[in-house]
């Protein structure tokens, strides 16, 4: 289910780093040994065997990030981002595996299109990609995809992400019928008519700036109708990108009903609000939209608890000059992989807001379960998926840092702290700062 | 074009005080109001003389560009320019290179390769003026950015309240009707919150912005209580098919239209224009010697005069000001 391009497994020992991998249960200074691209030994000092000797004195060591979300515009849109350059930044990011959505051009509908990007990803993926294809053809909301094709061609789950599926009775089929490949539907949750022309979250900052409100319920309506229609068909579903407090509420209360309901949230809607809106900056405008300081406090503590299990990105790269034109005629969505860490250590952790071992199980573990992927961790026999992370470090983000090929980052300009010093990705260095 | 803006940039002294522009009421203290009003009244003095022309922006280069169809905002930024001796150059979206798909970052960069000192720009889309001020050197003014802003219409509004009343602290005024589509209650709810002037809101439940700190009421009954009451314009263009933020005009101008049983007599009414006559107003209000729509209109002449002049300058327009202008 998920690609990369073949490479030879490191030998590496790394020396001293603050090993910390919350689900085997470790947080101490041990080195760590990598043969072939399998971690081979944990404990006090490792022979060397020869292998290449990284010195992690002073950094934390710990399983490497999994982005349940992430756009790499990959057929259509390779000006914006490739699965080269995607990868690339995913790397550099810290991940050892995203997953791509389907709303390219063509949308990923048919094994043909998968087929390609299967067979790039072989050849040019950094980091190992997941693809998802879309529930309905060509994301119109009318047809069935072939999921059972798709799924043999190698989909990881379903999503029409982007759009939502507008129709229950859709929706209800693709429940059903994706229940026979094993594999999950990754919902857009949005009543498209209450939603319909909002730029910004309806409330103070809309009402004042004249902007048409997107309201917190345009979302929460659908959690409440595809949480409904996964528990009467008793299918396990994973909510995208919640923004609002409603959304938490009935994810919450599904879950406590016996629901298999996983969900996800982004950085931008952990640390940011609508308030921000005010700048007018195109790279503030993202769908859902940014919300109100209760919603943002809502997500958090659902992150904290495990309710919303995931961290996701939605890494959605534009071309320069699609975000530098007047806010309303920008298209949604920001790029996020190379910042993620940073930015929720720099403003969750640091200030005592999240725990660190927290932060690294909703980007590793909490993703991985959700889609059913190999857990990134620190084990003997594991293959190697580790990052090597610097939290003294700081660094200042600018239209330079990125290797995406894309930059409509909302931190430009911003200075944070945590550097990702080394990726290893399947086993192989896949980025080194 | 680029190595001509480096020579220039050469050229200039070192940290050059930030440009002035008007983008939002927002941006105005209590004291930029008082200031505007009072240029605005010396320039309006000065209209009386025969030759109405003063020397003040000789030379200086304002640039009308207006993207959405306008008679009185554009008619009266370029009377206003002209007033000053102000070259004046106006491009409207049709028939310019708009037309042609010129991004609106290009449109402006080319414009401002003229060396524009103002540039005024009318908008669809809220940060329109935002993303000029960011690419040109101009001193930008929003005449009118989307449902956002229109500050010199809030100006003038303020203008034409102190000539009728004499003051503005203490006021009440009623703004009647599609709130959420106005860009002018927006700006006047703000200018009004500067100078101590009471407002409630009145209109259709969905034409009222859900959020915003303001009196708001679906009850038309209260305008009564006001000192003036502001119509707005009901903005068709606006309501698209089938949104249904009300059943119909017709129920409309029932429920919520200006009328004259629904006023006090010699009650003043206000409207920023063009007027919808029989559904936000009754045409025997909008005639009556008691509508300000007039006094409006010539406000807007002075009070774009005293933008220009303001952000263009900076300071408060004196007559010892004005007169060394006229000897220069």
């Amino acid at each position: 289910m998920l690609y990369l391009k073949d490479r030879p497994g490191a030998n590496i020992v790394v020396r001293g780093a603050r090993v910390l991998d919350p689900v085997e249960g470790i947080d101490s200074v041990v080195d760590v040994r990598i043969d072939a691209g399998v971690i081979s030994a944990i404990g006090e000092q490792l022979d060397t065997n020869e292998h290449r000797v990284v010195d992690g004195a002073g950094l934390v060591l710990a399983p490497a990030f999994v982005d349940p979300h992430v756009h790499l515009r990959t057929p259509g849109r390779e000006d914006e981002e490739t699965i080269a350059s995607g990868t690339q930044a995913a790397a550099a990011g810290g991940f050892c595996a995203i997953l791509a959505m389907p709303n390219t051009d063509p949308v990923v509908d048919s094994a043909a299109t998968l087929g390609a990007l299967v067979e790039t990803a072989g050849r040019e993926a950094e980091v190992a990609v997941g693809f998802l294809a879309a529930i309905t053809r060509g994301q119109r909301g009318e047809e069935l995809t072939e999921m059972a094709e798709l799924a043999d061609a190698g989909a990881v789950a379903f999503s029409d992400d982007g759009v939502p599926v507008a129709s229950a009775g859709m929706m209800r089929r693709a429940l059903q019928y994706s229940s026979i490949t094993g594999r999950k539907l990754a919902l857009h949750c949005e009543e498209r008519s209450l939603s319909h022309d909002g730029h910004v979250h309806e409330g103070a900052v809309a009402a004042e700036l004249g902007f048409a409100g997107y309201p917190s319920v345009a979302e929460s309506v659908m959690v409440e109708r595809d949480l409904a229609l996964a528990a009467y068909e008793g299918q396990p579903i994973h909510l995208l990108h919640l923004s609002s407090v409603e959304s938490v509420t009935a994810l919450r209360r599904a879950r406590a009903a016996g629901v298999a309901a996983t969900a996800e949230v982004t950085p931008h809607h952990l640390v940011l609000t609508d308030d921000v809106v005010r700048s007018l900056d195109p790279n503030v405008k993202m769908n859902p939209p940014l919300r109100a300081e209760l919603d943002r406090a809502a997500l958090l503590d659902a992150l904290r608890d495990g309710t919303i299990e995931s961290i996701a990105t939605d890494h959605a790269p534009h071309a320069l000059h699609e975000k530098d034109v007047p806010f309303e005629a920008a298209p949604f969505g920001v790029t996020g992989l190379e910042t993620a860490f940073a930015v929720l250590y720099t403003r969750l952790v640091q200030p005592g807001l999240l725990p660190l071992a927290t932060l690294v199980e909703r980007m590793t573990a909490g993703p991985a379960r959700a889609f059913g992927l190999d857990r990134p961790c620190v084990a003997v026999g594991a293959a190697a998926n580790l990052v090597l992370l610097d939290l003294e470090r700081e660094w200042d983000v600018d239209a330079q840092s990125f290797r995406s090929r894309s930059r409509n980052s909302w931190l430009l300009g911003e200075r944070l702290t945590g550097v990702v010093a080394m990726t290893i990705a399947g086993g192989a260095v896949a980025f080194e700062a | 074009m680029t190595s001509i803006r480096l020579v220039r940039d050469d050229l200039r002294p070192p940290g050059p005080p930030p440009r002035r522009h008007l983008l939002s009421v927002s941006d105005l203290t209590r004291d930029d109001v008082q200031r505007l009003l009072g240029t605005a009244r010396t320039f309006e003095s000065a209209l009386d003389r025969e030759v109405k022309k003063l020397p003040t922006l000789k030379g200086r280069l304002v640039v009308n560009l207006f993207y959405e169809a306008s008679t009185r905002t554009s008619s009266s930024f370029e009377l206003a320019a002209k007033r000053l001796s102000a070259d004046t150059l106006t491009i409207k979206s049709a028939g310019s290179s708009v037309d042609k798909g010129e991004s609106l970052k290009d449109t402006a960069q080319t414009l401002g390769a003229y060396d524009p000192d103002v540039i005024v720009i009318r908008h669809p889309q809220i940060g329109a003026p935002q993303l000029v001020a960011r690419v040109t050197d101009a001193h930008v003014v929003n005449a009118g950015d989307g449902k956002h802003q229109h500050p010199t219409q809030a100006l003038l509004d303020l203008y034409t309240m102190q000539q009728e009343f004499d003051r503005l602290e203490g006021l009440h005024v009623a703004v009647v009707g599609d709130v959420l589509h106005s860009r002018v209650a927006r700006s006047l709810l703000q200018a009004f919150a500067l100078v101590g002037i009471r407002c409630t809101l009145v209109g259709p439940p969905a034409l009222l912005p859900r959020g915003l700190d303001a009196e708001m009421t679906t009850d038309i009954g209260v305008i009564r209580d006001a000192d003036v009451v502001y119509v707005l314009r009901m903005q068709q263009e606006r309501m698209e098919a089938g949104s249904n933020y009300v059943p119909s005009l017709r129920e409309y101008a029932a429920r919520w239209g200006v009328t004259p049983d629904r006023l006090r007599p010699g009650q003043k009414v206000m409207h920023p224009g063009p007027m919808n006559r029989g559904v936000e107003i009754d045409p025997r209000v909008a005639d009556s010697v008691d509508a300000l729509v007039e006094t409006q209109v010539r406000s807007g002449l002075v009070i774009r005069m005293a933008v220009l002049y303001d952000v263009l300058t900076g300071g408060p327009v004196g007559v010892r000001a004005l007169a060394a202008a006229e000897v220069a």
